[in-house]
């Protein structure tokens, strides 16, 4: 990797007088042009800390949209606790902070020449490219499930359109009506976010509507924070929710649009709001760039998020294998700022330091109960491990203000998060 | 030389954390907020920092979530990361 930096260089006019004196990686580091993909809580995250580590490389942040829509806290739009402008975050901060953003998508990357070709025809050389693009959606992994069928049972796992389009769904349903939520094998992004949306669309329903009935099918036998979720349904929402796990036939099979129906293996369930969670893989030019591996996600080196596949891409974020590490945004995050300082000391030319990461994520169950899952991580035996003795969850016998003190601290994470990222 | 090439090669450059300090600002603001209650870290005594992550590894001191964190630490690597918060502008 070092030697391919120095090579090109040495072929640079202005770059090879001072070659001859300076160690390459030095120039490397003054001069290089990082360009990262996906502007969510991995890519932007990244593009800063890596300004701040070296204030001299050259970052481009390419991202198609210009107003990014976070997926955490967008439950709490579904059940009408929360504004969709809340969700939303623009660039300009980190424009200001002299990054070049490139509000394009990215078409193809040339692995080999190290070029990133963007949907306008412009190209983007890079010495390192951080990947950080998220997830998809698999359509009609699930028989039946395509982008027309999302638009009737909309997935709202990509935060924006569907999110508000389940929302108004929920609204224009009348008391008594059924919900059915379908949530997805491992691995998936945020794997406790179906239960905390099964729990907020139960408050909804009390609230207004409470003659009605949720119904989750799952293809799992068992979820995040699971204990946590089902003490607090038995004790806010009993009879409204029911969890059908994968032994008890809750995996679905096929959809059905024009009936609104979810089959599972025994049963079909016809439901007045259907929100499908689908089975995801990295997103596409994960493929395009032929990181990804037979199970859609991206293999990455433990220490410095370097692709398994190909040399001067790292993957951050949900698209990557993080090991024990779940896709979620603070988990993204942190990957991200671990990534900036392995990218920074491989144009060194230094060996980057195994490092630890920390993961909190947190989830409400109702506006003012909220709970929690942590974790501490570091390279073993080529994965992201847990360090054993740490993280778990909330106590399980957390008495009324324990729960508030996390629901709060749910809303200040995000607003840190965020202020973090794009703020 | 060398002298010269250190400090390009240094100019402007942030020193990298130690394993896990990153971290922390996914939740600790970098200063204080009326926002939230989590404290911010930057520029704090690193003893005090230590012997919180002490307590809180203990549960002599009780908390949500910190009490999990901690005890993914060493003192050692609390102290790493103590010293370098104490330090970021």
């Amino acid at each position: 990797m070092v030697r391919s930096t120095r090579r090109k260089f040495l072929s640079g006019g202005v770059a090879a007088a001072g070659a001859a004196l300076l160690p390459a990686p030095v120039l490397a580091q003054a001069t290089a042009r990082i360009v990262v993909l996906g502007g969510g809580f991995a890519g932007a995250a990244c593009a800063r800390a890596l300004r701040r580590v070296d204030p001299r490389f050259q970052v481009t942040l390419v991202e198609p949209n210009p107003i990014f829509t976070a997926c955490p806290f967008s439950n709490a739009v579904i059940a009408g606790l929360r504004s969709i402008e809340a969700q939303r975050f623009g660039y300009d901060a980190i424009r200001k902070e002299g990054i070049t953003v490139a509000l394009e998508q990215a078409t193809a990357v040339d692995t080999q020449a190290r070029r990133v070709t963007l949907g306008g025809g412009k190209a983007l050389d890079y010495d390192r490219l951080v990947l950080a693009p998220g997830i998809a959606i698999r359509w009609n992994a699930l028989p039946g499930y395509d982008e027309a069928a999302a638009a009737v049972m909309p997935h709202a796992w990509l935060a924006g359109d569907q999110t508000l389009l389940l929302r108004r769904q929920l609204e224009a349903m009348p008391d008594g009506g059924t919900v059915v939520i379908s949530a997805p094998a491992n691995p998936f992004r945020c794997p406790p976010g179906p239960y905390e949306r099964a729990s907020l669309i139960a408050y909804y329903l009390k609230k207004t509507k409470p003659r009605s009935k949720l119904i989750v099918l799952d293809a799992k036998d068992s979820f995040s924070k699971q204990r946590l979720f089902e003490a607090a349904w038995r004790q806010l929402y009993p009879e409204l929710i029911e969890w059908v796990s994968l032994s008890n036939g809750g995996r679905v099979v096929s959809v059905d649009v024009k009936t609104r129906t979810l089959v599972t293996d025994f049963d079909s369930y016809k439901a007045d709001v259907a929100n499908v969670i689908p089975p995801q893989r990295a997103a596409e030019i994960a493929q395009l760039a032929d990181v990804a591996d037979g199970t859609g996600w991206c293999p990455i080196d433990p220490v410095t998020f370097e692709s398994r596949l190909q040399p001067n891409i790292h993957i951050i974020g949900d698209a990557a294998i993080a090991g024990a590490m779940p896709k979620s945004a603070f988990a993204a995050n942190a990957q991200a700022k671990v990534c900036a300082d392995a990218v920074a000391a491989l144009l060194r030319g230094d060996a980057p330091s195994p490092p630890k990461l920390i993961n909190t994520c947190y989830s409400l169950v109702a506006p003012d109960y909220g709970i929690s899952i942590a974790g501490v991580y570091h390279p073993a035996g080529g994965q992201l491990a847990d360090v054993e003795g740490a993280g778990g969850v909330s106590p399980i016998d957390a008495p009324a203000d324990f729960r508030a003190l996390e629901a709060a601290y749910a809303e200040a994470w995000f607003r840190t998060i965020t202020a973090q990222t794009f703020g | 030389m060398l002298p010269l090439v250190l400090q390009i090669a240094t100019a402007g450059v942030a020193a990298e954390p130690p394993p896990g300090a990153s971290s922390c600002s996914g939740c600790h603001p970098p200063s204080a907020s009326a926002e939230t209650k989590v404290p911010p870290l930057r520029g704090r005594d690193p003893a005090e920092i230590v012997s919180a992550m002490q307590a809180f590894r203990s549960g002599e001191r009780s908390s949500t979530v910190m009490g999990r964190i901690a005890k993914g630490f060493s003192d050692d690597e609390s102290k790493a990361i103590a010293a370098w918060l104490s330090v970021q502008p």
